[in-house]
């Protein structure tokens, strides 16, 4: 298990690295600089302000600042905000979207879950129906439309939750909503499909036929077998949410990352779009590399497979 | 001998988008303490939902029992209440199914499994219900049970799963044990060695057992005495002498005859001809007319009595009917 670990681990930066040199390139691929704009400096001020972002050395060399500062986790100062580094606006965004990203997934997850093994147990029976119906509607309706939508009915026009902002619980809640909806959605159809697979399997009449009380079935020997499709696909949905965060930072005018991000690719702020991107990816495999990790708790065969294969 | 389970004109139906297929159709059989009773049958027969049956473990809907009585020491067990249905599977009647590859639940240890039922119906400790365990798995004949506690199923072998599944519906000492088909998906030369244990653990616990099975081999084996089911009815049933030597049912004949022989000359099996009969709309006389070498007009249109032959061998055929064989004769 250690062996793996290590060896995920690896691989993990080894993906990180990937997709900062990647970056990299395109971003110099776009038309424009950060220093590019109409308002006519002089050249000997452009020249001494490149000079200081190191904007006039050789593409190369620009690329070995760029690692180092990647090695050294720090980004240097924001071109577009050069009273802050850009360390300091991750450090002020992060927690918020952190947040917004954790709740969303735990609301996604335990809701999800609920209504697939709801699905399931009244198979072909109204709460059947009912759950599948708000599943189809959830996944076939895009957030933002939905954010919209909860912020004209539920903050306009009933006042019942704060339409934008970020400060307080109930200031959480249509975020949250509808962020959470799309993958609750697939979760909850995932687990009711698989739930009924499960339900068929020999192991569950084994547990009947032990004279198990029907909880007991279901959370001990059934859910824990369903619950191995929605792990797999649990890395791909935090992929989702992430970068839904960036819609409905915006929407609901969070000050969380998302705004940084699409603020730093906007305005070719070149230290501040590395930092986000670099960040956000490895803040995304690693979350792949939990799931991972989740997968070999949740069914014993799996890490004996590693082992093997090692 | 003192009887433990007694079933009577059961009946039991599914519903499908086809229409009711009436899987079994009046069965009724005794069992005594302590003995094998073989149920034998081709495939859809309805030998393995008369088991399921007994333990109410047949999927409602679109299963239904709808007629009969399943008498099981002093309870009745087809009105039982759900909760107290509980408290009989697994400590008084307890169940072994087919594959020992899919019976055991992949994700949990194997000594969590032997153990959940014990815990859930007996107030033992945990360091008990291990050490229940560990005996157990010596029972059933496994080396060194106490470190096998911690493993999983895909850690073992077919036939140690199998094993595992007997120490498993053994854990509660239940007095009946239905095995269905225990030894079909596993190798010959360990359908030997389950089939030993067994006898062996019959020896030792004094558990009736009934047996669902097509193999007439392992029939012959550990059977006291033997069911044959067709189209949904217990057509004969006797000791295994009586099955074996004197069968009376040509069915249970053609059964016999098409089991491959190695002391026979010619190399060819002998298969009964045609199949079994719908069961969505079962023939109003003796279901097995159709294939029967020996029919007569009699057999399509009324279905025969049961006739005794012995105290102990019973058979529904018109062959063996007296009415019938004076007709015969007078002719």
């Amino acid at each position: 298990m250690t062996r793996y670990i290590i060896k995920r681990f690896l691989i993990m930066i080894a993906t990180v690295l990937i997709i900062a040199t990647l970056t990299f390139f395109l971003m110099h691929a776009i038309p424009g600089s950060p220093l590019n704009q109409e308002r006519g400096t002089n050249a000997a001020v452009q020249a001494n302000l490149e000079s200081h972002y190191h904007l006039d050395e050789p593409l190369f060399i620009q690329y070995l600042i760029y690692l180092k500062s990647i090695a050294t986790l720090d980004f240097g100062p924001s071109i577009k905000h050069p009273t802050e580094t850009v360390n300091d606006l991750l450090g002020r965004g992060f927690p918020i979207s952190f947040e917004l990203g954790i709740v969303t997934v735990m609301v996604a997850l335990i809701s999800g879950i609920i209504l697939g093994v709801l699905a399931a147990l009244k198979h072909n029976g109204i709460i059947d129906y009912l759950a599948m119906t708000v599943a189809v509607l959830g996944i076939s309706i895009p957030n933002f439309v939905l954010a919209t939508l909860l912020i004209q009915k539920l903050a306009v026009d009933w006042g019942i939750f704060p339409a934008a902002t970020w400060s307080s619980p109930t200031h959480m809640v249509l975020p949250t909503l509808a962020l959470a909806t799309g993958p609750m959605a697939i979760i909850a159809r995932l687990t009711r499909s698989s739930m009924l697979e499960v339900l068929t399997q020999d192991y569950i009449k084994t547990a009947k036929a032990k004279g198990l009380k029907p909880y007991k079935i279901i959370f001990k020997h059934a859910l824990k077998n369903a619950l191995m499709p929605v792990v797999t696909i649990l890395g791909t949905l935090l992929a989702g949410i992430l970068t839904g965060t960036f819609v409905i930072e915006k929407i609901f005018a969070i000050p969380g990352m998302g705004r940084y991000f699409i603020e730093g690719i906007n305005q070719r702020d070149y230290p501040l779009i590395m930092g986000t991107t670099v960040f956000y990816s490895f803040f995304l495999v690693f979350m792949l590399f939990l799931v991972d990790i989740a997968y070999g708790l949740l069914d014993p065969r799996i890490k004996m497979h590693k082992k093997e294969g090692e | 001998m003192e009887k433990l389970l007694e079933v009577k004109d059961l009946e039991v139906s599914f519903l499908t988008y086809g229409g009711e297929v009436q899987a079994v159709r009046g069965v009724s059989f005794d069992l005594y303490k302590g003995e094998t009773l073989a149920i034998v049958g081709e495939s859809g027969c309805g030998k393995s939902v008369t088991a399921n049956s007994i333990m109410r473990l047949i999927p409602q809907p679109p299963g239904r029992i709808t007629n009969g009585t399943i008498q099981f020491k002093e309870k009745e067990l087809r009105h039982l209440p759900e909760k107290q249905m509980r408290k009989i599977r697994g400590v008084d009647i307890s169940m072994i199914f087919q594959d020992p590859m899919t019976a055991l639940n992949p994700t949990l240890t194997v000594g969590n499994q032997l153990t959940e039922g014990l815990k859930q119906h007996t107030s033992v400790s945990n360091q008990e219900a291990k050490q229940k365990a560990i005996e157990m798995l010596e029972l059933v004949g496994i080396p060194n049970p106490e470190e096998r506690l911690g493993l999983y199923p895909h850690q073992f072998s077919g036939g140690m799963r199998q094993r595992i599944v007997i120490a498993m519906a053994l854990i509660c000492e239940p007095e009946l044990l239905i095995a269905d088909e225990p030894t079909t998906a596993l190798d010959v030369t360990i359908q030997a060695q389950i089939l030993e244990l067994f006898e062996r653990i019959q020896e030792q616990t004094g558990v009736a057992i009934i047996l669902i099975t097509h193999d007439l081999g392992v029939v012959a084996k550990i059977a006291d005495r033997i069911a044959v089911m067709y189209a949904g009815k217990i057509i004969e049933v006797g000791t295994k002498k009586e099955i074996f030597y004197h069968p009376q049912h040509p069915y249970t004949n053609g059964l016999l005859t098409s089991v491959p022989r190695l002391d026979r000359r010619e190399g060819k099996l002998i298969p009964i001809d045609g199949t079994p009969p719908d069961l969505f709309s079962p023939p109003i006389g003796c279901p097995f007319t159709a294939r029967c070498p020996k029919a007569m007009e009699v057999c399509e249109r009324v279905y025969p009595m049961q006739t005794e032959l012995s105290e102990t061998h019973q058979v529904e055929c018109w062959l063996q009917d007296e009415r019938a064989i004076k007709l015969l004769a007078s002719k």
